[in-house]
């Protein structure tokens, strides 16, 4: 499955990246699975996806819990708890 | 309506501009928040305010359209700025008019409540020991969780 992945604000820092096309193996299909899938690039990957760092996740643009599945072409993102207002 | 601007905004205008809009209004509530010049005990000299675009103007009216639901209000406008930002500077604008203050009060009030948590924004502060991202607050978890309805 083909998706594209968008990083923000400290997160996006942390990692060096805003965005990227990203082609999943079969066991990333829901939120969880596709953290742990990226936490396996080792380093700030593992840093930040292994769990201890809070995060959010969004599916074409709406808010989800982890356990939230995604599809084909869908926009998932990731970033740091929100701090506007 | 929503607005997601790096210009500042004219409060008084758009409260003018809503007040007038219909004569059955007898109360319209505003809240104004801006750039404090202190955070967390270190002096702040400016802050710099990225969004996801496409997903803010989607929460925003996806916050402004679970209030008009819940209280019987006329219109609600949510301005909030992005980009460079200094003390003292409007953050964020957020006008709801109604037939009655109550209503007009609670919806202004929910309104930001949710949108410290759900809205995509986030700042980075500049201080005298360099740039940071503001963490988020558990008080701002805690102050939507006071609108939960019961089941």
């Amino acid at each position: 499955m083909s998706v594209t992945l968008l990083y923000f604000a400290r997160l996006r820092e942390a990692l060096s990246v805003s965005r990227e096309e990203v082609a999943l193996p079969a066991e990333a299909r829901d939120i969880q699975s596709l953290m742990a899938w990226l936490a396996q690039r080792g380093g700030v990957w593992q840093e930040e996806f292994a769990g201890c760092r809070p995060l959010r996740a969004a599916v074409n643009q709406e808010l989800v819990a982890n356990d939230a599945a995604f599809g084909e072409g869908d926009e998932i993102a990731f970033f740091p708890p929100v701090t506007g207002g | 309506m929503i607005r997601v601007q790096h210009e500042d905004f004219d409060a008084g205008a758009e409260i003018r501009r809503m007040r007038l809009a219909r004569p059955d209004i007898g109360a319209v509530a505003a809240f104004v928040g801006q750039v404090r010049d202190l955070n967390e005990g270190d002096a702040v000299s400016g802050l710099a305010l990225e969004h996801y675009p496409g997903m803010t103007e989607k929460a925003l009216e996806s916050i402004v359209a679970q209030a008009k639901n819940r209280w019987k209000i006329f219109d609600a406008l949510v301005i909030h700025r992005i980009g460079l930002l200094k003390p003292s500077d409007q953050i964020v604008l957020v006008v709801v008019s109604g037939a009655h203050r109550g209503e007009a009060f609670a919806a202004c009030e929910f309104i930001m409540d949710f949108l410290k948590t759900d809205a995509p924004f986030w700042k980075k502060e500049q201080t005298g020991h360099g740039e940071r991202w503001v963490e988020a607050r558990a008080s701002d978890e805690s102050a939507k969780q006071r609108w939960a309805e019961p089941d």
